[in-house]
């Protein structure tokens, strides 16, 4: 399945909602996305993977790049990461770095 | 918009490729803006090429040679603009001289890799058979240092503090009862899991046998008699210095192994734990004339190999070639890398294999003065890295007590191993030896104090610790080399039957063998350290050399958990011990004088009656000693009064604690004597010793604290 990437912001929240295997050839795409968020200044990231089927490395560069980008007082949520995107997240640590949830919770994240 | 800046520039074109002259330092593969910055060394080569791949493919998209003005002095340096740095693999083709014997081996029909490669590729997955027919095997490539370490940095926990446990990456999870999810077993991910089990055991520090990337089909075979693929399995052959194993991570296959390596230490630092790697640099896994090229060889193999006047590898790692390591190009490179690790990922220290090896010149000759043990001694970087050495090599250099240290070393105390194992196994009259050897072998290290002693039973050379009293001779048939590998001299005793046995006696036995050196070893001042799995006798079937093994020879078993549960439990509380209790370490040697007018002198010697030692007597078996806890930290620190007697007779003997000032009374923490749980007590929960006398069992240590 070809990748996507889909940017919503309302309410200072802003989406993005990604498909398909995201590795280095459509990496730039996502990049694209989060800096589109930043430049809006949305006080939250949301990310939501759960048609995410891979992500390389290359994707989780991105996501660190996210991390960075939006800075220290953004915070960033993953939203249904299957198992094949998640063990990766969580293995190399990066889900200290954001906030991971099974199913998009808007009493937590639009509160 | 601002100006670009002039030097992003292309100035040169090779088939359809932008380039221009690249940055001789630092060397390897660099972003810059743009491109990627190559830099590469060779003094005697006369042409170099940039080999690049995308990943995966078999065959390059593109060689591009270095143009004559891009090479600045002996460096090869280019940029390259346009590439995209996670798709890319990169190697070098060296052209020069084919002359072995005057130290000259290129050949440009290889593809090597840069020493500098901080990501390696060809071996993501444990085990994986490789291809074969691959003209690239190990294959470099780019990372990114952007790892989020939020404030995370390198502990600084004082050396006098450190309980070291060794182990191995793999070995510890990769059995299924680790409970680890199968794709993290054996990985830097599982060790996270497990995080909590060192907690409980108490260790402070791990210490992780090779993780540089190493392939673990060198010299790979199947064991004739078994059936079963022996690999290079320890590791201790280093690939590529700059690279954390990729096999070692569940990650791996997605090239994310450093990241997954600074998780690791980054869990490990916040929950207190120190980590230390087991760093090769006394050879390669070139091996010797017969070797494959994989890097130093075919880049300037006179630079980086120490060679005979004939041009053959000097072999003083007994493995087939010898890292040049005092040339400067060499020692560089070591620093180089050594200073990467502990800035990038945070390491807290190093311990260097066969080390007296980065003492020899060029020409194998030790030196007396190594300039590479000197500068790693002094480096700002390293300034609060722990540097420990195994002070001897497979040339007959043995530097224990020698080695070259600039008040900044510390050694693995193979004397102190010797020792202990003896006289723990009774044999008479080590007295003399043992206080030394408690007090942090003083007759070796008297300008060095204690905490150049790294103290240890066992370590992954060897017998574990339950194999130690299971065994009186190495059974290393599995090995599949006639049982003519591994140690002979390793001072072991069976307990009364070689190997396992229902006999409930001589289990006990051992169980207190075990009790007697884990006690003996957390109440010498120096540095403990233990091997994986001891804690819960963890047993390689009486092999004392099980490099080549990926099964349970190495694997730690977590059902022993449960069933070893009165070791554990030992375990856990003498290491608890040790940590409550400053007297045990100290930065400075005991002076067995009251020096600070306290009444009492910071250590005293006793035999079954109080200051009665018996340092003639070439029978004995027994010692004791006690500390005065008001000497902690040289005074600074109040603590408990200690006394341990050790009883090595097969006999019960009868020993005096001396008198205690008024007020006090003795307490007892441990019997090893005494069936678990009362052979050893917590901390404020330890009973009242009516008295002074004590009756120690046969082969057995006891230790009274004094309050």
């Amino acid at each position: 399945m070809a990748f996507d990437a889909k940017l919503e912001i309302a309410n200072g929240i802003g989406k993005i909602t990604l498909s398909g295997e995201l590795d280095a050839s459509v990496a730039g795409d996502f990049r694209t996305k989060i800096e589109e968020a930043a430049a809006q200044k949305v006080s939250k990231l949301v990310l939501i993977l759960d048609a995410l089927e891979y992500m390389s490395s290359a994707g989780l560069r991105t996501l660190v790049f996210a991390k960075q980008k939006m800075g220290q007082g953004v915070k960033i949520y993953v939203v249904g990461a299957t198992e094949a995107v998640s063990e990766p997240i969580k293995q190399t640590g990066f889900h200290y770095s954001v906030i991971m949830m099974d199913t998009y919770d808007p009493g937590v994240i639009e509160a | 918009m601002p100006d670009q800046r002039i030097d992003t520039y292309p100035t040169h074109q090779y088939q359809g490729f932008d380039l221009r002259p690249g940055r001789p330092l630092p060397f390897g593969a660099s972003l810059v803006p743009g491109g990627i910055n190559f830099s590469i060394y060779s003094s005697a080569a006369t042409s170099c090429t940039l080999v690049l791949f995308h990943k995966h493919e078999r065959e390059p998209f593109i060689e591009i040679p270095f143009f004559d003005e891009f090479r600045i002095g002996d460096v090869y340096a280019m940029t390259v603009f346009g590439l995209n740095w996670e798709e890319v693999e990169y190697g070098y083709r060296m052209d020069g001289p084919w002359d072995p014997s005057n130290g000259y081996r290129f050949d440009q029909t290889r593809i090597l890799m840069d020493p500098y490669a901080r990501l390696i590729g060809g071996r993501e997955v444990w085990g994986t058979d490789p291809d074969w027919s691959d003209i690239y095997h190990h294959r470099a490539r780019l990372v990114a240092d952007d790892f989020d370490w939020e404030h995370d940095k390198p502990l600084e926990t004082p050396i006098e503090d450190l309980i070291v446990y060794e182990m191995h990456v793999r070995s510890f999870t990769a059995h299924e009862s680790s409970g680890v999810s199968k794709r993290a077993r054996g990985t830097f991910a599982g060790i996270v899991d497990k995080i909590p089990y060192l907690k409980d055991l108490g260790v402070n520090c791990v210490e992780l046998l090779p993780v540089y990337e190493f392939d673990e089909f060198e010299n790979s075979r199947v064991n004739d008699q078994t059936g079963e693929r022996l690999y290079n399995y320890w590791g201790y052959s280093t690939v590529g210095f700059f690279a954390p194993k990729a096999g070692y991570a569940a990650t791996g296959k997605f090239n994310m192994q450093v990241d997954e390596f600074k998780n690791l230490v980054k869990q490990l630092h916040a929950a207190g734990i120190e980590i230390i790697l087991d760093v090769v640099f006394n050879h390669t896994a070139e091996g010797n004339e017969q070797g494959p090229y994989i890097s130093f060889r075919g880049l300037d193999n006179k630079t980086y190999y120490m060679l005979t006047p004939e041009g053959y590898y000097f072999n003083f790692s007994g493995t087939g070639n010898t890292l040049n390591c005092n040339h400067p190009i060499v020692r560089n490179m070591v620093l180089d890398c050594l200073r990467y690790w502990a800035a990038e990922f945070h390491i807290d220290g190093f311990r260097f294999d066969l080390a007296s090896i980065l003492g020899r010149a060029p020409n194998g000759a030790p030196l007396s003065n190594p300039p590479l043990l000197e500068q790693l001694a002094h480096d700002p970087i390293l300034a609060h890295c722990k540097l420990i050495a195994e002070a001897w090599d497979a040339g007959g250099l043995y530097q224990v007590g020698s080695f070259p240290a600039y008040n900044r070393w510390a050694e693995w105390n193979g004397k102190y191993r010797d020792g202990i194992r003896k006289f723990v196994k009774g044999e008479p009259g080590l007295v003399g030896e043992v206080a030394q050897l408690i007090q942090g072998s003083p007759n070796m290290y008297a300008s060095r104090g204690p905490t150049a002693s790294i103290n240890f039973i066992t370590a992954h050379d060897g017998f574990t610790l339950m194999d130690l009293v299971s065994y009186n001779d190495k059974h290393n048939w599995a090995n599949g080399e006639n049982n003519n590998d591994g140690a002979n001299d390793n001072n072991s005793w069976n307990c009364g039957w070689e190997g396992e046995t229902e006999d409930p006696g001589i289990n006990a036995l051992r169980r207190r063998q075990i009790k007697n050196f884990a006690a003996i070893l957390m109440v010498s001042q120096g540095i403990p350290m233990f091997l994986m799995g001891d804690e819960v006798g963890r047993t390689q079937q009486g092999n004392n050399n099980t490099y080549c093994h990926d099964n349970l020879l190495n694997w730690f078993d977590w059902a022993q958990v449960e069933k070893a549960g009165d070791l554990l439990h030992f375990f856990q509380n003498v290491v608890a011990f040790r940590s409550a209790h400053p007297i045990l370490r100290n930065r400075f040697f005991l002076s067995g004088s009251d020096y600070l007018g306290l009444g009492v002198p910071d250590i005293t010697f006793h035999g079954t009656q109080p200051w009665q030692p018996n340092w003639s007597d070439g029978s004995a078996r027994t010692l004791a000693f006690m500390l005065n806890g008001d000497y902690a930290r040289g005074g600074a620190v109040r603590d408990d009064f200690i006394y341990v007697a050790m009883n090595m007779y097969w006999d019960a003997v009868h020993f005096t604690a001396p008198p205690l000032p008024a007020g006090m009374r003795w307490h007892v923490a441990v019997n090893t004597a005494m069936p678990s749980p009362q052979d050893i007590w917590a901390k404020g929960a330890e009973p009242v010793l009516d008295g002074g006398e004590i009756l120690l069992g046969g082969r057995s240590v006891v230790i009274l604290v004094g309050r």
